[in-house]
C-alpha cells in the first residue's frame, strides 16, 4: 500500500531532521562544541551488545548455564574529556527528554484531534495536564514522600479517569460529553491549583516554574523511564491508526465498517492520556506542541493517521528540541513553555490566515 | 438473507419500531417508504447492528446480528449512510479502502485491499476520481464513492439510508440504477427511499412504514395506492402509471376549496390531466370526457374515480357518448375547457355551449389546437369571450367563484 510507503518516506526524512537538530542543539551552549565533535562524543557513549558469554549459575547438581550479553562501546574517537562530559552528561539527557516530550505530546495531540474530530483538541483536553499540575504543585507545596513526577503522573491519570467516568453512561462515552466534562474538570482543577498557589508561600516560585514547563535538570534516569513508555504507547497507537481514520468518518459509520467503537475509543483515550501524563509528569505543562504540530503536519501529509501519527510525533520531537535550545541559549534561561507558545502561536496564526486550518 | 422478525425498538422510552417483520432475499431490492419519523432509519440501524432490538430478532445470513461482533456484522451488512459529507481531506481511494476494514488484519497478513478497491472503483465508475479529495466531490460523485466503499466491504446484504436524498434527479437516477445493478449480483438490498416514484421504479418490492409499524408490503403497484398514501402521508394524491416506465407515478394534490361545485372538464392531454387532478384534489365534484383511450387525462380520471365518457382513439364521439356528456354538462355548475383541441365535427364546441358557467384553461396557442377550419376557431373565440380564464394552478379556485351564466348559443350561422 502506498500509504505505508509514504509513511516510511516522510518518517525517514523527519527522523533525519531530528538527528540534525539534536546535533546542532548539542553543539550550542555556553561552551561551543563543533558538531563533528558532538557526533564523535555521542558515538563514543554508545553501548551496544558486542558478544555472548556463558556463565555457570546455580548451586549443587542443578547447574544451569546462563547466557549473558556482553556490552561494549565499539567507538573510541579522541574527544576532549570535558566536551565529552558536557555533551553526554549534561546536554544529551535534556535534548533527549525534549525530543521524547515533543514526540509524546504531538502524538497524543494528533490522536485527540482525530478522536474528537475537533481542531481545538490538544493532549490535555480531558484534564491530563491539570491533573498533573495539581499533583506536582501539591508535591511542591506540601512536602510529600513520593517523588514529584510520580505525583504528577498519578494526578494526570486520576483526572483523565474522572473525566472518562463522568462522561460514560451505559457503556457509551459520547465525544461531546467527554469534551464538556473535560472542560469542567479542567476549570475545577484550575481552581484547586490557584488555591494551592495562594497557600504555597515560600515555594510559589518553584511551583510557578514547574507550571510553565521546563526541561532543565533532566536526567538519564528520567529518560530511561520515559523512553520505553513513550515508544511503546505511540507504537500501539500506530497500530490503531487505521481505526482512527475510520472513526473520523463518524461513529455510526465506523461501527458499520466493523470498528468496535466504544472499545477503540477507550483504548485510544487511555493510551493518549498515559503518554501525555508521562510527558507532563517530567516536563510540566508545555503548551501548543500538541496543538500546532499535528495541524502543520496535517497540512503537509494529509489526514491519514498512518502517515500523520508518526510524522507528527517526529516533528514534535524536533520542534521541542529546537524550542528548548532557544530557551536555554539566551542570556538567562526561560521556561520552554514560554518559547513554544511565543513561537508557535504566531506561526500558527500565519498558517491560519494563509491556508485552511479550520478542519481536522 | 435479511430476516427481521417482530422487532421493537425504543429510544429514550419512545417506541420507534413496534413489531416490525420483513425479509429481503438475495437478488432483491426492497424499498422502505414512509413519512419522516416513521422509523426507517432506526430500522436500518437495527439491521446493520448499530442498535439492538428490545424484542424480536434481526438475522442476516442466518445469524442474529446482536450475537455478532462489529467486525463479523459488518462482513454481512454493508451500509451506505444518509450523510456522506466528509470534512476530511481523504482521497477517494482512501475512503473506498476503508470499506475493507472488516476484512483487515491489524498486524499485516495477506492484503487484497487493492484488488477490491480497484474493482469497486471500476464498478461505480469512480476510478477517474481515485486521487481526488473526497471533500472536493459533488454530492452525486460522493454518493457513488460511498456505494463503492460498500462494494469494497463485500457483504451479501446492503442497506442504504436515503441514498438519493441530496441528489438532483439525474444523479439520483444514476445512483439508483447502479444499486439496481448491484442487486442483480445477488445481493440483498434494503433502501429507505423518500422519492416514492423512484422507489416504485427501481425496487422489486416496497415496504411502507408508518409510526413504527408496517402498513403495506408488496409490489410498488400494490403499495403505492391513493388510499395508502392518504393514510400514511396524510395527503391527497393521484397515482397513475408513469407513461415512460410503466411504474406508479405519485402526484400529490394541493389546495382544497370551501365551496365545492360540480364541474365537467372538456379536453384531455397533460393539461386536462392536471386540471382533473387539481379539481378533484381541491374537493370539487368532477366529471370528464369524452376522452380517448390512452389519454393521460383518462388514466388520471380512472385513478381518481372520476366519471368519464370514453371514445376510441382518433374517432369522433358517437351520438350516445355525446348525449351522455351533454347530460353531465347540464348537471354541472361549471364546465372547464382544458386546452381544448378543436376537431373537425366541432362536437366539443357544441357541448361547451350547453354549459351554465364556463372556465378556460389554455396552454398551447389556438392555431396548434385547431384541427378544424377557421370558422371553428372563430366560434371558440366567441365562447372565450363569455368564459373566465384560469391557469392549471388557479383552476380550482376560479371554478369556485366563476359566475354561473348560461352560455349564449353561438350558432354556425352567426359567424
Amino acid at each position: 500500500m502506498h500509504a505505508w510507503r509514504r509513511s516510511a518516506g516522510w518518517s525517514a526524512a523527519l527522523a533525519t531532521i531530528l538527528v540534525l537538530v539534536t546535533v546542532v542543539s548539542a553543539a550550542i551552549g555556553p561552551v561551543r562544541i563543533p558538531p563533528t565533535e558532538v557526533v564523535k562524543a555521542v558515538l563514543n557513549a554508545l553501548i551496544l551488545p558486542t558478544g555472548v558469554e556463558t556463565t555457570a549459575q546455580g548451586v549443587g547438581p542443578l547447574t544451569l548455564s546462563g547466557v549473558n550479553l556482553a556490552y561494549g562501546s565499539p567507538f573510541a574517537f579522541p574527544v576532549d574529556r570535558v566536551h565529552q562530559q558536557i555533551v553526554v552528561g549534561v546536554r544529551l539527557p535534556r535534548i533527549l527528554m525534549a525530543a521524547l516530550v515533543g514526540f509524546a505530546l504531538a502524538a497524543a495531540g494528533t490522536v485527540m484531534q482525530g478522536f474528537f474530530r475537533n481542531p481545538m483538541a490538544d493532549p490535555s483536553i480531558i484534564g491530563v495536564s491539570s491533573g498533573a499540575a495539581v499533583g506536582a504543585v501539591a508535591a511542591i507545596v506540601f512536602v510529600v514522600a513520593l517523588p514529584l513526577p510520580l505525583m504528577a503522573f498519578a494526578g494526570a491519570l486520576l483526572a483523565a479517569f474522572a473525566v472518562y467516568a463522568i462522561a460514560t453512561q451505559n457503556g457509551e462515552t459520547p465525544v461531546a460529553t467527554l469534551l464538556l466534562a473535560g472542560v469542567a474538570i479542567q476549570t475545577f482543577l484550575g481552581a484547586v491549583i490557584s488555591f494551592l498557589l495562594v497557600r504555597s508561600g515560600e515555594s510559589l516560585r518553584e511551583a510557578m516554574l514547574w507550571l510553565m514547563g521546563h526541561l532543565d535538570n533532566s536526567t538519564w534516569a528520567e529518560v530511561e523511564v520515559t523512553l520505553p513508555l513513550a515508544i511503546l504507547t505511540v507504537g500501539v497507537l500506530y497500530a490503531y491508526a487505521h481505526d482512527l481514520n475510520v472513526l473520523l468518518l463518524g461513529e455510526a459509520d465506523a461501527h458499520a465498517l466493523g470498528i468496535e467503537v466504544e472499545r477503540t475509543k477507550r483504548l485510544l483515550l487511555a493510551l493518549a492520556s498515559v503518554v501525555t501524563a508521562a510527558a507532563v509528569a517530567v516536563a510540566g505543562v508545555i503548551g501548543f506542541v500538541g496543538l500546532i504540530v499535528p495541524h502543520v503536519m496535517r497540512l503537509l501529509v494529509g489526514p491519514d493517521h498512518r502517515i500523520l501519527l508518526p510524522t507528527s510525533a517526529l516533528a514534535g520531537a524536533s520542534f521541542l528540541v529546537a524550542a528548548d535550545t532557544l530557551a536555554r541559549s539566551g542570556a538567562a534561561e526561560i521556561p520552554v513553555g514560554i518559547v513554544t507558545a511565543a513561537v508557535g502561536a504566531p506561526f500558527f496564526l500565519y498558517l491560519l490566515r494563509r491556508r485552511e486550518v479550520h478542519t481536522v | 438473507m435479511i430476516e427481521v422478525d417482530g422487532v421493537s425498538v425504543s429510544l429514550d422510552d419512545i417506541e420507534i419500531l413496534d413489531g416490525v417483520s420483513l425479509s429481503v432475499e438475495s437478488g432483491e431490492f426492497v424499498g422502505l417508504v414512509g413519512p419522516n419519523g416513521a422509523g426507517k432509519t432506526t430500522l436500518l440501524r437495527t439491521i446493520n447492528g448499530a442498535l439492538a432490538p428490545d424484542s424480536g430478532s434481526v438475522r442476516v445470513d442466518g445469524d442474529r446480528m446482536t450475537t455478532l461482533s462489529s467486525k463479523a456484522g459488518s462482513r454481512r451488512v454493508a451500509t451506505v449512510p444518509q450523510d456522506t459529507s466528509v470534512r476530511f481531506a481523504f482521497s477517494v481511494e482512501d475512503v473506498v479502502a476503508m470499506g475493507r476494514t472488516p476484512h483487515r488484519d491489524r498486524f499485516g497478513g495477506t492484503d487484497d485491499t487493492a484488488d477490491h478497491v480497484d474493482r469497486a472503483l471500476d464498478r461505480t465508475e469512480t476510478a477517474s476520481l481515485r486521487d481526488r479529495r473526497i471533500s472536493t466531490l459533488s454530492g452525486g460523485e460522493r454518493q457513488r464513492v460511498f456505494v463503492a466503499r460498500a462494494l469494497a466491504q463485500d457483504a451479501p446484504a446492503l442497506v442504504l439510508d436515503e441514498p438519493t436524498a441530496s441528489l438532483d434527479i439525474n444523479h439520483a437516477t444514476e445512483t439508483l440504477s447502479l444499486i439496481r445493478d448491484l442487486v442483480d449480483d445477488d445481493r440483498a438490498v434494503l433502501g429507505a427511499i423518500h422519492d416514492l416514484e423512484a422507489a416504485g421504479r427501481f425496487c422489486d418490492r416496497l415496504v411502507m412504514l408508518t409510526d413504527g409499524q408496517i402498513v403495506g408490503a408488496g409490489t410498488p403497484e400494490d403499495v403505492l395506492t391513493t388510499d395508502a398514501l392518504a393514510t400514511t402521508f396524510d395527503i391527497d394524491s393521484v397515482v397513475t402509471a408513469n407513461p415512460v416506465t410503466g411504474t406508479p407515478a405519485v402526484t400529490p394534490l394541493a389546495t382544497t376549496v370551501q365551496g365545492s361545485r360540480q364541474v365537467h372538464v372538456l379536453g384531455g392531454g397533460s393539461v386536462g390531466a392536471r386540471v382533473l387532478a387539481c379539481l378533484a384534489g381541491a374537493g370539487h365534484e368532477v366529471s370528464a370526457g369524452p376522452l380517448a383511450a390512452g389519454d393521460t387525462a383518462l388514466s388520471v380520471a380512472e385513478s381518481l374515480d372520476i366519471p368519464v365518457e370514453t371514445v376510441s382513439p382518433l374517432t369522433e364521439p358517437d351520438g350516445a357518448t355525446l348525449e351522455a356528456t351533454r347530460e353531465r354538462i347540464a348537471e354541472a355548475d361549471v364546465t372547464v375547457l382544458a386546452d381544448l383541441t378543436l376537431t373537425q365535427s366541432g362536437a366539443h364546441l357544441d357541448l361547451a355551449t350547453q354549459a351554465s358557467g364556463l372556465v378556460v384553461v389554455e396552454d398551447r396557442p389556438l392555431t396548434e389546437r385547431n384541427h378544424a377550419d377557421q370558422q371553428c376557431g372563430r366560434r371558440y373565440e366567441r365562447l372565450l369571450e363569455q368564459a373566465t380564464r384560469a391557469s392549471v394552478e388557479t383552476v380550482a379556485t376560479t371554478v369556485e367563484t366563476a359566475p354561473l351564466e348560461p352560455v349564449r348559443h353561438v350558432s354556425r350561422r352567426e359567424i
